[in-house]
């Protein structure tokens, strides 16, 4: 059977993949940033997964206005890589995996979570910085991913309560998947951050060492925090951090933390890592 | 559950993108999606106020767009990311845009950022701040 063996958090700032697609990761202001991922390249080498489920965001890459899915999945064969205004980023099409992705998809509809369903569906930064991050720059992705949008741009997202619920279905669904995969789920974007208004720039590293701590040691206290907290604490985009929960929600009750780390900052944001495997495993 | 968008008003220097105001910004939004192609950019580019006109903007909308006032295009209904193919055609980062919005110019809003950026304290609430 297929089993969820990792759980990856990660921010996903589009500067970030700039650095990496311009060669710019040796150079000072980026390099202790890179330097704390090198951790992660070592372990995803000798931790490959055959899929990963990345919930990220859509930032007006390939969802305009029309339709606004609160969640929604991908269940193609490939996914092209957007072009957010400055042309689609130089790295390789993102590989789907659509046997398992359809299960999955198909177990959480089942499971009273409606979500919509994508044959066709381009990734942005949200989703390809965390791949850059983890993998550096192959010719061809190592991994087959599913991607799990989310609406965090919109007020009302979905709550914090159903993010974690979402990532418990996710793990209920990968387990009764027949073939033995190797699963690993990503909760990408974060950490406080905010890009818009006259307080923008705000960063509450405090705050965000405090929403790792109880996202690893008490998830279930941490799912009740409400949209208001996150933007007013952790800036009005920080409210990204709902995503972690559905990542944290798949690894089961207990998880131990294989690394962290922090750095500020990254263009306008608060950059936070955890490499966390689930205890029963 | 009754929706509140109220209870984002008394945030400070912020404007939060609630289903109510992405209606207002509908074609505006949408007009920045449309510069997500190469084609678009430059058409948009050759002639900026046609370009507009051929979207159903409000006038003051097309206005901020033609100011790039980032400020006046959220408070009538853009949101960043969708406002970052505009400045995306500029060549601007999300720092340099973003700065503009704020009280600083970009070298004190990057300096202010690696000094660990802005600090919440102080800029919890309106009322706290005496704006409200």
């Amino acid at each position: 059977m297929a089993r969820i063996t990792a759980g990856i958090a990660t921010s996903h700032v589009p500067a970030v993949g700039a650095a990496v697609d311009m060669q710019r990761t040796e150079e000072p202001y980026w390099k202790p940033m890179f330097d704390g991922y090198e951790f992660s390249k070592q372990w995803m080498r000798e931790n490959t997964p055959d899929v990963a489920i990345i919930i990220y965001n859509d930032h007006a890459s390939y969802f305009g206005m029309e339709i606004m899915p609160t969640f929604a999945m991908g269940i193609g064969d490939s996914f092209a890589i957007c072009d957010e205004g400055y042309g689609p980023r130089p790295v390789p099409v993102v590989e789907g995996a659509p046997d398992l992705a359809t299960h999955v998809c198909a177990s959480l509809i089942l499971d009273d979570f409606d979500m919509t369903i994508l044959n066709v569906l381009e990734v942005d930064h949200g989703l390809t910085v965390p791949m850059s991050l983890m993998f550096g720059t192959p010719d061809k992705w190592p991994t087959k991913v599913i991607p799990l949008p989310v609406n965090v741009v919109m007020n009302p997202q979905p709550s914090g309560e159903r993010c974690l619920a979402l990532g418990k279905a996710i793990r209920r669904a990968v387990a009764s998947f027949d073939d033995d995969l190797n699963v690993q789920v990503w909760g990408t974007g974060g950490m406080s951050h905010q890009i818009q208004g006259a307080r923008a720039g705000l960063i509450n590293l405090p705050w965000d060492i405090q929403f790792m701590d109880d996202l690893i040691a008490q998830p279930e206290v941490l799912q009740y925090k409400s949209h208001l907290e996150y933007m007013v604490e952790a800036g009005s985009e920080g409210v990204e951090l709902i995503m972690w929960l559905i990542m944290r929600g798949a690894l089961g009750d207990q998880v131990d933390e294989v690394y962290r780390f922090n750095h500020v900052p990254a263009s306008n944001t608060s950059v936070g890592h955890l490499i966390l495997t689930p205890k029963d495993n | 559950m009754k929706p509140n968008f109220e209870q984002y008003d008394d945030i400070p220097g912020t404007t939060i993108f609630t289903m109510d105001l992405a209606r207002q910004g509908f074609h505006l939004n949408q007009f920045c999606m449309s510069l997500r192609s190469a084609a678009n950019r430059e058409r948009f580019k050759a002639d900026e106020r046609a370009y507009l006109d051929e979207w159903e903007m409000k006038e003051d909308q097309k206005q901020a767009v033609l100011d790039r006032d980032f400020q006046r295009m959220l408070d009538l209904g853009g949101n960043v990311y969708f406002l970052s193919k505009i400045f995306a055609s500029d060549g601007l980062s999300y720092v340099q845009a973003v700065s503009t919005m704020t009280d600083m110019n970009v070298e004190q809003y990057q300096a202010m950022m690696l000094a660990g950026g802005r600090s919440p304290d102080g800029w919890r609430s309106k009322k706290e701040r005496g704006e409200a």
